[in-house]
């Protein structure tokens, strides 16, 4: 690893941006949480479990985690087209896999659960945001869990391996250029979620996941603490 | 929500005696607070608290070849998203009338008020002008999302600023934003819509209030002047509500509106 590699906002290379969470934002809804990456912010809201329309879809044996991903419109620099996506249906389907696995849902067969998320500001890591907000809505939503989600992007930048890419080092083109290795990990350390896009040794992302382990626990800490003061703005990931 | 919600006929009942459930006047307003620059990739950005009523709303520009019979005039678009997240009445999918309506409506409000200068948006004659995009979400709703909406899209205008273009390469750079505001004329054209409950009418009803009411009309207007009406509903008025309701709706313009340039600073 190149000892001497200089982020370009001057972070440490296992250094998160500064997070934030908030639970109880959306008033209508069973849960809801806000959570916040550098300039990132994701907003989810669960509804349910309630009753699954279409009735075709149920499943009798279970309930349905049904997760929908949306960018707002104004999110980004160049305005996204209102409505779904053939990335925003990936991003949906990849929250509803991070997440299900912690869920009991065979407590509530034939029900649904809904878990809306919005993509208030982007600047890299909004699948990752959308899923610690989610899982915290959920939890808020008293939701039975077996443990928490948390979730961020390990990364390389040339042939460094950093945590937490925003959108400028996305953009990075130097050397072997950027690496994005989203993952979504279990409090005690199951991968539920894992992706990467671009190019790694299996060493190295071995070592990337080892960073991202750590990082969802700082993650876990903020997810743990807004849950414990409802309505209350608790921010981390600051060494 | 559905389970909670008050009778329709107890708040018709108790509106006929002159009560509202949360003890405010027919032309009153629930606190209004009014955040700007709320989202930093769009040009500008308003998040409009009307109670537990919750909306956020983007301005984005781009750049398009103007319309043939308006070739030195910008375009303008008003899009409106009833977010599964702000209640569970509202579901996912392709846009529904309601949606449709929504944009609409605040489409002609801002449009016709001659809020925008429209000449201001053309950047060369014939080829090349601004599209404004106007985006509006709803967070939370507790009725009266239209209202809200309203004045989330003038505070989002009024305090956006147009991106850096290089004319030469006809690239827009986002990041580094004009100092130039939108090209606005001097009127904030407010759209208020009043809503009958029984026979009685009132403006910015909660959720409960708004399933009570089986009438609505929108007035859009700047200083008196009116540039934008719509009724809505099956429910006909009469003349003497239609008259009641332009009444009350220049009555919460005026508060509205003082909370707007108090809070848009």
């Amino acid at each position: 690893m190149a000892e001497n590699f200089k982020r370009m906002d001057g972070r440490e290379l296992t250094e998160m941006r500064p997070i934030a969470a908030q639970v109880g934002i959306i008033p209508n809804a069973n849960g809801s949480a806000m959570f916040q990456s550098g300039k990132t912010i994701a907003y989810a809201a669960v509804y349910g479990p309630r009753e699954h329309h279409p009735r075709s879809q149920r499943n009798p044996k279970r309930a349905t985690l049904r997760c929908k991903y949306n960018m707002i419109s104004f999110s980004v620099n160049d305005r996204i087209r209102p409505g779904p996506s053939r990335r925003s249906t990936e991003i949906s389907k990849i929250t509803e896999w991070a997440i299900t696995p912690v869920l009991m849902l065979e407590k509530f067969p034939g029900m649904v659960i809904d878990v809306h998320i919005n993509i208030i500001q982007a600047d890299a890591g909004t699948r990752c945001a959308g899923i610690n907000a989610a899982a915290m809505a959920i939890a808020h939503a008293g939701i039975p869990m077996k443990e928490m989600v948390s979730s961020v992007s390990s990364g390389k930048l040339d042939k460094t391996l950093v945590i937490d890419l925003d959108k400028a080092e996305e953009d990075f083109e130097e050397g072997e250029g950027p690496t994005d290795i989203p993952v979504s990990m279990t409090q005690s350390g199951k991968v539920t979620h894992l992706q990467l896009d671009g190019k790694i040794n299996k060493e190295e992302l071995k070592e990337a996941i080892k960073m991202a382990e750590a990082a969802c626990k700082e993650i876990h800490e903020v997810q743990k603490e807004a849950l414990k003061n409802v309505g209350k703005l608790i921010e981390g990931g600051k060494k | 929500m559905e389970e909670i919600s008050i009778n329709s006929k107890k708040i018709a009942e108790y509106l006929n005696t002159g009560k509202r459930f949360d003890g405010r006047k027919p032309e009153e307003f629930r606190e209004l607070s009014i955040e700007t620059g709320v989202s930093i990739n769009a040009e500008g950005s308003a998040r409009v608290k009307l109670g537990n009523t919750d909306v956020i709303v983007g301005v984005k520009l781009a750049t398009a070849e103007p319309y043939a019979d308006s070739p030195n005039k910008g375009n303008f678009m008003v899009s409106a998203e009833l977010s599964p997240m702000s209640s569970p009445r509202f579901e996912s999918g392709p846009p529904k009338f309601p949606v449709i309506e929504f944009g609409r409506v605040l489409d002609r409000g801002l449009r016709e008020s001659g809020f925008i200068k429209w000449e201001g948006l053309c950047i060369e004659e014939g080829k090349r002008v601004w599209t404004l995009f106007v985006d509006i979400y709803t967070l939370n709703d507790d009725g009266n999302l239209m209202d809200a909406a309203g004045i989330g899209a003038i505070a989002a205008m009024k305090t956006a600023k147009l991106p850096s273009f290089d004319k030469e390469t006809g690239i827009i750079d986002y990041k580094h934003p004009t100092d130039n505001p939108l090209p606005l004329n001097d009127v904030t054209p407010i759209a208020i819509t009043a809503y009958k409950i029984g026979n009685k009418i009132i403006v910015d009803p909660t959720r409960e209030e708004q399933d009570a009411a089986t009438s609505r009309v929108t007035i859009g207007s700047s200083d008196g002047i009116i540039s934008s009406v719509q009724k809505g509903e099956e429910d006909s008025m009469t003349q003497e509500e239609i008259g009641e309701a332009l009444d009350l709706a220049d009555k919460a313009y005026k508060d509205v509106f003082k909370n707007l340039q108090n809070q848009i600073k």
